[in-house]
């Protein structure tokens, strides 16, 4: 509740000429003065208040400024109610033709600039003319990200996307398409605003990795791992590739390293109009692993002592063959 | 919330009547304005600082009441404006880089702020 205003302690009216606020002053300290009322403590904060008043409403600026509610009436600055951030705050609205907009709803927002102005309110106002052009812009661009495996990277074909909840799409890979690519899919993005054309979806494609096929170009690389008798006594073995096994021969005596091609099972694509495929290779890696038992050993060591040789007879600089198999 | 008579009292420049006249033309919106009894009315900071924008203008400007709803009128349309477009503000600030960038480039010739 607000305090007693200095008019109201002096009993006078706001429009007060300065010598009326003087008399009354004098008449009501005469009135409630501490020496006139011993022992009367009300009366002395009656006086207190009085001075105040009269402090106040004597001095023409102080007055002033209280009366355009720049002060308070103990001569405090009160904080200044300034318009904008109220305007604008929460509260606001209730004075603004136009309301809230729905969010949902950004054709009213953009027929508020563009195509005819404020549809009116409390406050009337003007209204632009009408006849201008409507206000048009394509709507935005939405980005995604999708993770594909490699054989569908590398072959191509559909993976699901989910564009929001309830919505998806299935999105065509393109045969060879790589990590980091972005596929553009036109229309798919935000709405257009004003009868402009939808935005696109922009997909940025990850390819995750293989456990054993590697990408170089359109060639595809692997390692197969080949037993010791597999390389000394050759074999047809079966061998992975990105469209379904094939059997392969390893000829005989193969050696770690060797690297055999699988012509026309890399990647296949279409580039104006004609087809080119790149080939698999296939590095072999010899692994005693499970055959290295007791025999075998035997059978080296005998073995061995005719058959002298140095593979590292060569070794002056490179590691490379050390490197290959890691 | 704050009382009519609180109003009044804060502002030694406004009267009751006048109040009561500017609550009627709708320049100070209270709740309750329905209610027949300005004791009802029940006015918030928005309004306090309305009235006091409205005497401001007054006082400096001396604009008589046709005037001064004129006045209001456009700056309710500015706010109103104002609003909408820090509302769009937003809205393009928490878009990616991306399309930031695209409407930027959308934005006609002339109608970027210079700096």
């Amino acid at each position: 509740m607000a305090a007693q205003t200095p008019y109201e302690v002096l009993g006078v009216k706001k429009d007060s000429s300065p010598d009326e606020i003087r008399k009354a002053y004098r008449k009501l300290a005469k009135q409630f003065h501490p020496d006139l009322n011993p022992g009367k403590p009300e009366a002395e904060a009656r006086f207190k208040s009085i001075s105040a008043a009269h402090d106040l409403l004597s001095d023409p600026e102080k007055r002033g400024r209280y009366d355009r509610g720049e002060i308070d009436e103990s001569g405090v600055e009160r904080p200044r109610y300034s318009y904008r951030p109220h305007a604008e705050g929460a509260q606001g609205w209730k004075y603004q033709p136009e309301g809230e907009i729905d969010p949902a709803d950004l054709d009213d927002l953009f027929a508020m600039f563009g195509r005819g102005g404020p549809r009116g309110g409390p406050g009337g106002g003007f209204r632009s003319a009408r006849g201008g052009e409507g206000f048009q812009m394509p709507g935005p661009d939405r980005q995604f990200a999708l993770t594909i495996d490699f054989v569908t990277a590398a072959t191509g074909g559909k993976q699901r996307l989910a564009l929001s909840p309830e919505e998806w799409l299935d999105v065509t890979i393109p045969p060879g398409i790589e990590d980091g690519q972005v596929l553009r899919l036109k229309g798919k993005g935000g709405p257009g605003f004003g009868g402009g054309p939808a935005g696109d979806a922009l997909i940025e494609v990850h390819v995750a990795p293989h456990p054993w096929f590697r990408r170089e170009g359109d060639d595809i690389h692997m390692e197969l791992p080949v037993s010791l008798a597999e390389a000394v006594l050759g074999a047809r073995v079966p061998v992975a590739t990105l469209t379904g096994p094939v059997t392969m021969t390893i000829p005989k005596g193969s050696d770690t390293g060797a690297q055999l091609r699988l012509r026309g099972k890399g990647i296949r694509r279409k580039r104006r109009g004609t087809e080119t495929a790149g080939d698999q290779y296939v590095t072999l890696k010899v692994v005693i692993g499970d055959s290295g038992d007791e025999e075998l050993a035997k059978f080296v060591e005998e073995w061995a002592k005719t058959h002298p040789s140095d593979p590292r007879r060569d070794l002056g600089q490179g590691t490379t063959q050390g490197a290959a198999a890691a | 919330m704050i009382a009519f008579r609180e109003i009044v009292e804060r502002f030694t420049e406004l009267d009751a009547g006048e109040l009561t006249r500017w609550v009627e033309n709708r320049w100070i919106v209270p709740e309750a304005e329905d209610s027949e009894a300005a004791e009802r009315w029940i006015f918030h900071e928005v309004d306090v600082a309305r009235v006091e924008l409205i005497l401001d203008i007054r006082r400096e400007f001396a604009l008589d009441e046709e005037t001064m709803s004129l006045v209001l009128g456009l700056l309710d349309q500015v706010y109103s404006l104002r609003r909408q477009m820090r509302r769009l503000c937003h809205a393009l600030e928490n878009q990616p880089p991306e399309i930031r960038d695209a409407i930027r480039r959308a934005l006609p010739p002339g109608t970027q702020k210079p700096g």
